[in-house]
């Protein structure tokens, strides 16, 4: 990639900081140059974000007809999985797998409630109440 | 408290880390290009049946670590990397290395990066950056990516040192042991022994999932996407491709820029002119890549999407594949 080529399309990232990219000088030596982003990310980047938004809706869909529990919601919301849930709850899979029911959830422990509202940095009150307080 | 240290801007987080601890040894010497090249960071690697954030798993990049140990290795640098179970260990031990005068390599997750836009704060690990200080409740980060360096409190950065899932850093801090001046000699040795090493990964890995042929194996996947799993959701594995590719601490086309600009260095400490030739090879590679990368965006955006396209796409990579592995040949030729 020629330096002029580096790509200077402003993206969610360029807005905060500029990235180094190695690109060649007209006598063909690299050299760094700053970009502020490049479309062609962005977008992939976008498409991540629709996926990850429709999960999360479909997520709050289920919860509020009664059809799972608001750790689906939250998981979703960040961006989890239950590996990743399990690991920060230090719940095994099938206990997180149960608690997605919405039965078994209304009668956890405030402690075994805590920890998820630990792992989504949340309060157990807005877990409850599937609230968020982030943009 | 605030070390000594002077902030760098880089284009790969783990490189950039690197060339950053050693500055002071090394007196500058060790560049981001070189410490990628010496710690054989260019690599390929498809897994199959694992998915990370629903999509393939695809990695450019050598496994978190393995540049700074390669690049400390090859110089004869001893490494010092701690690991944690306990957070206070890992805050006291971090602590202690900066009282000492020490900067220290942390591995994190960027989850709960603060200072990242939230677009990029996805659940993976292998991120890295330097802690040169402590000013009150806030550490003095030296994030590579970053143009000017930044703060986390002590709340901030135990959870991104203890960011959970796969690659879990665990607390995990590394720095150089002690270092006498390194030598150009020594670059020399090591240069040789880098580029050795990232020929081995990228030809002679048994199995069809990593190095060229993985790449190659990835373009054939591709063109059965569409079938497989339906034009929304190929569009979004493909968005993925990309992401690995390019986004920020990841490199991708980006990467095979920064190995063509640390065969021209290369070049500089051991005069071989073949070198600067098979650096237009990899700067060829990295073209196609990004030119891949367009396609691949004309595809999630829905500006193409018929069996021909994914079958382009799928060329593409079986083309870089072919690239790559002539010049990696070449790369194994030299006599040194």
């Amino acid at each position: 990639m020629k330096k002029e080529q580096v790509p200077q399309d402003l993206g969610a990232l360029g807005k905060i900081t500029k990235e180094v990219c190695y690109a060649t000088d007209s006598s063909g030596k690299y050299m760094t140059e700053l970009s502020s982003g490049w479309e062609v990310k962005t977008e992939a980047l976008d498409v991540a974000w629709q996926d990850v938004e429709a999960r999360i809706a479909n997520a709050k869909e289920k919860v509020l007809n009664g059809e799972a529990s608001p750790v689906l919601f939250f998981m979703e919301y960040r961006l989890m999985d239950m590996a990743i849930l399990a690991d920060y709850t230090g719940f095994w899979k099938w206990q997180i797998k149960r608690h997605l029911k919405p039965e078994v959830f209304v009668s956890l422990s405030e402690k075994k409630l805590q920890k998820y509202a630990d792992a989504f940095n949340t309060s157990v009150a807005d877990l409850k109440n599937m609230t968020v307080h982030e943009a | 408290m605030k070390l000594d240290f002077e902030h760098q801007q880089s284009a790969h987080c783990e490189s950039g880390v690197t060339s950053s601890l050693l500055r002071s040894s090394s007196g500058g010497k060790i560049t981001e290009p070189l410490a990628f090249g010496i710690g054989a960071g260019l690599f390929f690697c498809y897994i199959p049946l694992i998915k990370i954030n629903n999509g393939p798993a695809i990695a450019f990049r050598t496994f978190p670590g393995l540049i700074f140990k390669r690049t400390c290795n090859a110089l004869g640098i001893p490494v010092v990397r701690q690991k944690f179970s306990s957070k206070e260990k890992a805050e006291a031990a971090l602590m202690q290395c900066l009282q000492q005068g020490q900067p220290a390599g942390c591995q994190v997750g960027v989850y709960y990066l603060s200072y990242f836009p939230r677009e990029y704060r996805f659940h993976f690990n292998a991120h890295n950056l330097i802690v040169f200080g402590k000013e009150e409740d806030r550490y003095l980060i030296s994030d590579p990516v970053m143009e000017t360096v930044t703060q986390l409190s002590s709340y901030e950065l135990e959870r991104v040192r203890f960011a959970k899932g796969a690659l879990a850093p665990k607390g995990q801090i590394y720095y150089p042991g002690s270092v006498a001046t390194i030598s150009d000699e020594q670059i020399r040795k090591a240069i040789i022994k880098g580029i050795k090493n990232n020929v081995n990964q990228m030809l002679h890995i048994p199995g069809n999932f990593a190095g060229v042929k993985g790449i190659a194996y990835t373009g054939k996947k591709i063109k059965k996407w569409r079938d497989k799993l339906g034009l929304q959701k190929a569009g979004s594995y493909l968005a993925q491709l990309v992401r690995m590719q390019e986004e920020i601490g990841t490199g991708g086309g980006g990467f095979r820029y920064i190995y063509a600009a640390f065969l021209q260095e290369a070049f500089r400490y051991t005069h071989k002119e073949e070198l600067l030739d098979i650096s237009k090879l990899f700067t060829e590679a990295g073209d196609l890549w990004r030119t891949s990368a367009v396609h691949a965006a004309g595809i999630y955006k829905g500006r193409l999407g018929s069996q021909s396209d994914f079958d382009q796409m799928g060329d593409y990579l079986i083309q870089v594949a072919e690239l790559e592995k002539n010049a990696f040949l070449a790369l194994k030729k030299i006599k040194w």
